[in-house]
This record gives C-alpha cells, structure tokens and sequence, in this order.
C-alpha cells in the first residue's frame, strides 16, 4: 500500500477465450520475439568496460600531500569512526631528517584495514580531518587466502610518481562540509580545491 | 556409376549434414536464447561463437566417463546407443530434394522411398522412448527412474494423437509415401491449408515427442536434477543431448514434409530453371524451411513454461485425442460432400 502499486488478485474462472490458451501463447511468442531484436544489455567485459558512478566508493588510498609527505597523523578517527572495526594503526612519533616523509610530528607506522571486514561506507573519509583517506573507484582484487585481504601500508599509500586521484570525492558539497569543521591545518589544502571546484 | 555406390554417398551425406545441423543446432539453440533474453550469447570461441560447438564437444569428450556401481552397465551404455541410433534412423525415408541426373544416370535424394514411409516414420518414433527409458531405468537412480517413466507415458500418450493427425492427413493425400505426399502439394496447395487443425495438433505432439520445452517434463532439471540423463556423464550425455537435436531437425524435416509442401515453393516451375539446378534449389528451400521451423522449436522454449504433470495429461488424452478424432470426422465429411469418397 506504501507504494500505492498493490494490486487485487481476482481469482475467478477462466474465460473460453482464455482457456484455448492459444491467444496467450501467441502474445507471449510475440513479446519474445520482439525481444529478439532489442539491443542488447550485455557489457562484453574485458573489452568495454562499464563505467563506473562518480561516487563510486572501492578500494582506499592513503594520499600524499603536494610535496610527497604521507598526510596521515594516526589521529585514530577513521578507525573509531569504521562502524566494521577494519582499521587498526600504529602511531610513531617523526624523526629529525623525516620531514619530507611525513607531514605531522605524528605518523602511522602501521595502517592496516582489514578489506573483508570494510564495507565501503566511506566514514573514514568522513572523519578524517587531514584529508589523508580517501576511497577510490578501484575494484579490491579477489585472492586465495584470507590474510592477503589485510591491506598494510604497501598497498594503502599512494605511491610518489603514481598519484591516485581523488576528485571524484572532493564534490563541492564535500568541500563545504569539511570546510565547516575548521580544521584550520587543512585550510590551505581546502582553499585551493575550492577555487579549482569554483572554476569547474 | 555403381547405383549402390551413389546410394551410399548420398546416406553418408545426409549423415554428415543430419550431425551437422544437429550441431549447430546447439550454438543456435544458446544465441537464440541469449538474443531472446537480451543477451549475445556465445562469442569467445570463433568469430560470433562459431567455434562453440567444437569447444563444447572437446569438453564432453575429455570428460570423466562415470558409470555408476550400482547401475546394469550393459543397458547403461545401450540407453544413449538407442536414443541416437533411432534419431539418425528416421531421416531415412525424408524426401531432401527432387531428382539429380550425374553422368547420364538419375537419383532422388531420398534415401528410401518406402510405400510405407509414414508407418516407418511412426515405429522408429516410437523406439525412441526405449533409449531414454533403458537409460532411465538402468541408471538406478529414483530421479532418472521417475524421468523415464515420465517419458515412456508422454511418448505413448502424444503418439495416439499424433497418429490420428495424421490419418487424417493420410485420408486427404491417399498414400502412405512420404515422396508422393510432397509431390502431390507440388500439384496442389500445401497440406496445411487442408488439415490447419491436423498441423496444429501433429505440430504440438512433436514437441511433446522430441522431449522440448513445454514438454521437458521427462528431463526437468528443477524437478528431476536432469531427469533420465542424471547419472550421465561424458560422451553417453552427450549422445542422449545429441538425440534430441537431431530429433528436432528431423522432426522439422517432416513436418515440413508432410504441411508445407516439402521441397516444393510456389512457381518454381516459372522460375524457368531445369534438372539439377531446380533440384538444388529446391533443396536450398527445403531447408531453410526446416532450420525455420527448428528456430521455431528454440523460440517456443524460451517462451512458455514447463507444463505441470497432470496438465501434460490432460492436454493430451482430454484435449488433443478429441480434436484428433473430431479432425478425422471433419475431414471424412468433407471429402464425402465433395465426392471423392
């Protein structure tokens, strides 16, 4: 009744003309054959690929800032913030001679999420103030065993020449609503996207 | 040439072509099926799939053969013997095309014309159900047990009506031949302008006896696991599937032969084409008939549902028998008004 698409079943008698059953086989006959010279619904998968929704939510990427530093703080918000519990870390604190490697005094020497238990939901991204963890339209590879499903930074963080990019996710809303959180470490970061966002 | 010789070419071709169509008939079967569906079916193998059939049949051969411990070994292995022994026995008496004249001397491209060629037709029909039922029986197992005995009374109860159907296409032509029934609709119209009622029912017991969708019941996956062919596996599956695409060719083969008037089409005779060629041709629209009737036979079981037992019963012995009898009063009447009895 909620969709107001319920219909009554009359059960009832058949009519003669109904009974003959060859009017119904005919209509049937013809629906398919119509069918017959529809275009078809199939992708053939390794040539065409079908596209995917632009906010399309798969496999995380731990991002780089601008001059290559892991933008990761091992804040914990991501991990208390995964309503799955996929995400454990270790936090370290950043050595003299480190800069260039880790953004924050505070870094994580382990980032593990745990691809079996995640259920994409994207709150990690949500919650992180550092705009450090994203999800990306990548697909996670199926494989044997299950503790290969156990991500560790190796395959979590961006690699320098390789730049995942992200800005599928950063939509203006998206931008907006960080923007109100006031982070004001990020406020360079989120300026400058919000002027690219504008001129889009 | 040796007339025997000739004999033996022509059998061997018609046995070449019969397992070729049949095989294509498979690859047709899933892109029709697929097409119906919205989909493109097979199209890795060769260009369009084509090669599908090779692959399919690389894989039955390399299949593990099980026969079962249980089962009566002897009458397992004749069970799929049986089913494509009679198969590719019934294209004997069909009339492929006319007259071809090699070298001075003069054949039909039918194998046998037997005066008795309907009657024929009938006995090796009705052997048929022995291969699936041995093999049902011997597997012993309830499932290919309950399959071939569904199909043991499916058989015998569509071939009464399919019988009558056909005495009365036997009364308007007066033969039992099958080569002198397509050469009389050669003279005349075809013969389902005389019997549209008898092609109806001939046409739904045909169905019914070559085991297709809505009459699989003997071979139902989601009732029987496979029905008469569970325990099958390897090549004596493949032979028992094999069976039933080449009874669907033949049985399109006679249907064409005995209501749409064989290899004959309208105005051949104006086409001003003479001896061979007009054989050839004929022979062109002989098939093209019968590979439209087996697209038919794919089209229909990827439409209508599977009947339920006793709805196949009814049909047959309540639905299908009094209108084969009342097709035969029909047709006595009429030729009696019109004195040709």
């Amino acid at each position: 009744m909620l969709t107001n698409r319920s219909k009554q079943v009359v059960k009832r008698e058949m009519t003669w003309f109904e009974k003959a059953y060859f009017p119904a086989i005919l209509s049937g006959l013809s629906i398919t054959i119509k069918h017959f010279f529809m275009k078809k619904a199939t992708v053939k998968y390794p040539e065409v690929k079908r596209e995917f929704a632009p906010v399309y939510r798969g496999q995380h990427v731990l991002k780089r800032d601008e001059s290559g530093a892991e933008r990761c703080t091992a804040c914990g918000l991501c991990a208390v913030a995964c309503p799955a519990e996929a995400i454990t870390m270790t936090a370290n604190e950043r050595k003299k001679g480190e800069e260039n490697l880790y953004r924050e005094e505070k870094y994580a020497s382990v980032y593990e999420i745990n691809m079996l238990r995640c259920i994409f939901c994207g709150l990690c991204e949500e919650a992180c103030p550092k705009e450090a963890i994203f999800l990306t339209d990548r697909i996670v590879p199926s494989t044997f065993e299950r503790d290969e499903f156990i991500y560790g930074k190796d395959k979590l963080v961006e690699p320098i020449d390789q730049r995942v990019d992200v800005s599928k996710r950063q939509t203006p809303a998206v931008l907006e609503f960080k923007k109100d959180k006031h982070f004001k470490h990020n406020k360079t970061y989120l300026d400058k996207m919000l002027g690219k966002a504008k001129k889009h | 040439m040796d007339p025997l010789l000739i004999k033996a070419i022509i059998v061997l071709i018609i046995f070449a072509i019969t397992l070729l169509v049949a095989t294509y008939s498979t690859w047709g079967e899933r892109k029709v099926a697929a097409f119906l569906q919205d989909r493109v079916g097979p199209n890795r193998a060769g260009p369009g799939g084509l090669l599908q059939p090779l692959a399919d049949a690389v894989k039955m051969f390399m299949k593990e053969e099980i026969i079962p411990s249980v089962s009566n070994k002897w009458l397992f292995i004749l069970g799929p013997c049986i089913s494509m022994l009679t198969a590719l026995m019934t294209g004997v008496v069909i009339p492929w095309g006319g007259d071809i004249t090699l070298g001075g001397q003069t054949f039909n491209l039918q194998i046998v014309d037997l005066n008795i060629g309907i009657l024929y037709l009938f006995g090796v029909v009705s052997l048929g159900v022995y291969g699936i039922m041995i093999g049902g029986w011997a597997s012993n197992n309830k499932y290919s047990l309950l399959g071939a005995i569904r199909a043991s009374s499916q058989m015998i109860s569509y071939e009464i009506a399919m019988g009558l159907a056909i005495i009365a296409l036997v009364m308007t032509t007066g033969t039992l031949s099958l080569k002198e029934i397509v050469q009389q609709q050669d003279a005349g119209f075809a013969n389902i302008v005389y019997q549209p009622l008898g092609f109806v029912i001939f046409l739904i017991c045909a169905f019914a006896e070559t085991n297709r969708a809505p009459f699989d019941l003997p071979e139902c996956e989601t009732e029987l696991i496979g029905g008469y062919h569970t325990e099958y596996s390897s090549m004596k599956l493949g032979f028992f599937l094999f069976a039933e695409y080449i009874n669907m060719f033949i049985s399109s083969a006679v249907i064409v032969s005995f209501y749409f008037g064989g290899y004959n089409f309208p105005f051949q005779h104006e086409l001003g084409l003479e001896g061979n060629w007009l054989t050839i041709v004929q022979t062109i629209v002989f098939f093209m008939k019968v590979l439209g009737f087996v697209f038919f036979f794919f089209w229909v079981r990827w439409t209508l549902p599977r009947f339920r037992y006793d709805q196949l019963m009814n049909l047959g012995w309540k639905v299908l028998l009094p209108l084969a009898l009342v097709n035969i009063f029909i047709t006595g009447l009429t030729m009696w008004f019109l004195g040709k009895i």
